[in-house]
């Protein structure tokens, strides 16, 4: 036997399989006319405290929806499941480098559980990552960051490609900075750097201070 | 550790258009922006390629330079930090022409003559 190597041209994106999912899943939801938020954000920023204050507020107006991803427990949906709204719970994978965030595939195995058609905004609660999600799109329209203000100013420069990606940043748990040594001008610049002029709200789900705005901001956005 | 989402991806690309044959090296191109880290890159890669046909290939990465071209001034500059800033006119707003590549560029594949004769 004799061995010979032989070059194949490939030019294939590593993400270009994802995107191609993403994107059947961005159809079927704009079929049904449901606009989607893939949420984002450190373990602990608050997202599912932020979606109970959302749900209190939107509830009667605009039908949400909820597609939670959660590494394994189903904690997250049983908080929300008060509200009486459509939830799809996606567990991620155990698989090897899959647990840490949503792709589009695990999103479309999510989506038969929704009743698109009764929903006008549904919220993807992706997995608590400043990393790994932001490669992956799922087929939203728009991605929102949850940032607390506990994690620091210079997170927005060690993790731009998070920052960079999003549409939105919420800093929540300003109700927090009296006791904090964080300096907010120097976050907000280090955002900037990272994303000039990124939309930007300063919030606290616990307090309900610039809840309006985030929900103006969602309610605005609508596609039906 | 993102390396381990994009090693898993190569492997998947890999094997899909090695048709079965061993392949020996795999060439990547790698943007400047996507934060990439060749050394956590190249362990999951060997990791996840063990037990396929990727196993022991080589993963070359090719880095490509961040390019971004000003919005106000016209002037292209290399982008090495953030902030992502012209060097003529220091300005930020940009459009981005490389550096976001993540690509499997090509595959150098082992082919077996069967039947050949070796001298």
């Amino acid at each position: 036997m004799e061995h010979t190597q032989t070059k194949t041209l490939v030019s294939e994106g590593v993400f270009d399989a994802n995107d191609a999912l993403a994107l059947g899943n961005r159809q079927a939801f704009d079929r049904a006319g449901t606009y989607v938020v893939n949420m984002m954000s450190s373990p602990g920023a608050g997202k599912t405290t932020l979606l109970e204050r959302t749900l209190e507020r939107l509830g009667d107006r605009l039908r949400l929806g909820v597609m939670e991803g959660d590494v394994q427990t189903s904690l997250d949906a049983d908080r929300l499941e008060r509200f009486g709204i459509p939830i799809a719970q996606v567990n991620t994978d155990p698989g090897f480098g899959a647990e840490c965030h949503l792709d589009a595939n695990m999103v479309r195995f999510g989506i038969p559980g929704l009743p698109l058609e009764e929903i006008d905004t549904l919220i993807i609660e992706n997995v608590g990552n400043l990393v790994c999600p932001a490669e992956f799109k799922v087929g939203e329209n728009s991605r929102v960051m949850v940032f607390s203000v506990t994690e620091g100013e210079d997170k927005p420069l060690k993790y731009p490609l998070m920052f960079r990606t999003v549409d939105l940043v919420l800093i929540n748990k300003i109700d927090l900075l009296p006791h904090l040594e964080l300096d907010l001008d120097h976050l907000l610049r280090n955002l900037d750097a990272v994303n000039p002029g990124v939309d930007r709200m300063l919030i606290s789900a616990r307090t309900g201070e610039g809840i309006d705005d985030w929900c103006a901001w969602l309610t605005a956005r609508r596609l039906s | 550790m993102h390396e381990l989402s994009i090693a898993q991806s190569v492997v998947e690309i890999a094997r899909r258009h090695a048709d079965g044959k061993r392949v020996v090296k795999v060439e990547l191109r790698v943007g400047h922006l996507r934060q990439v880290v060749p050394n956590a890159l190249a362990f999951s890669f060997e990791l996840v390629a063990q037990g396929t046909e990727v196993e022991g290939a080589t993963l070359d990465l090719v880095p490509v330079p961040a390019v971004g071209i000003c919005r106000q001034c016209g002037v292209q500059s290399e982008l090495t930090l953030f902030p992502l800033q012209c060097s003529a006119c220091s300005g930020f707003d940009l459009q981005i022409v490389a550096g976001e590549e993540l690509i499997v560029e090509s595959l150098e594949l082992e082919e077996v003559k069967i039947g050949a004769h070796a001298n």
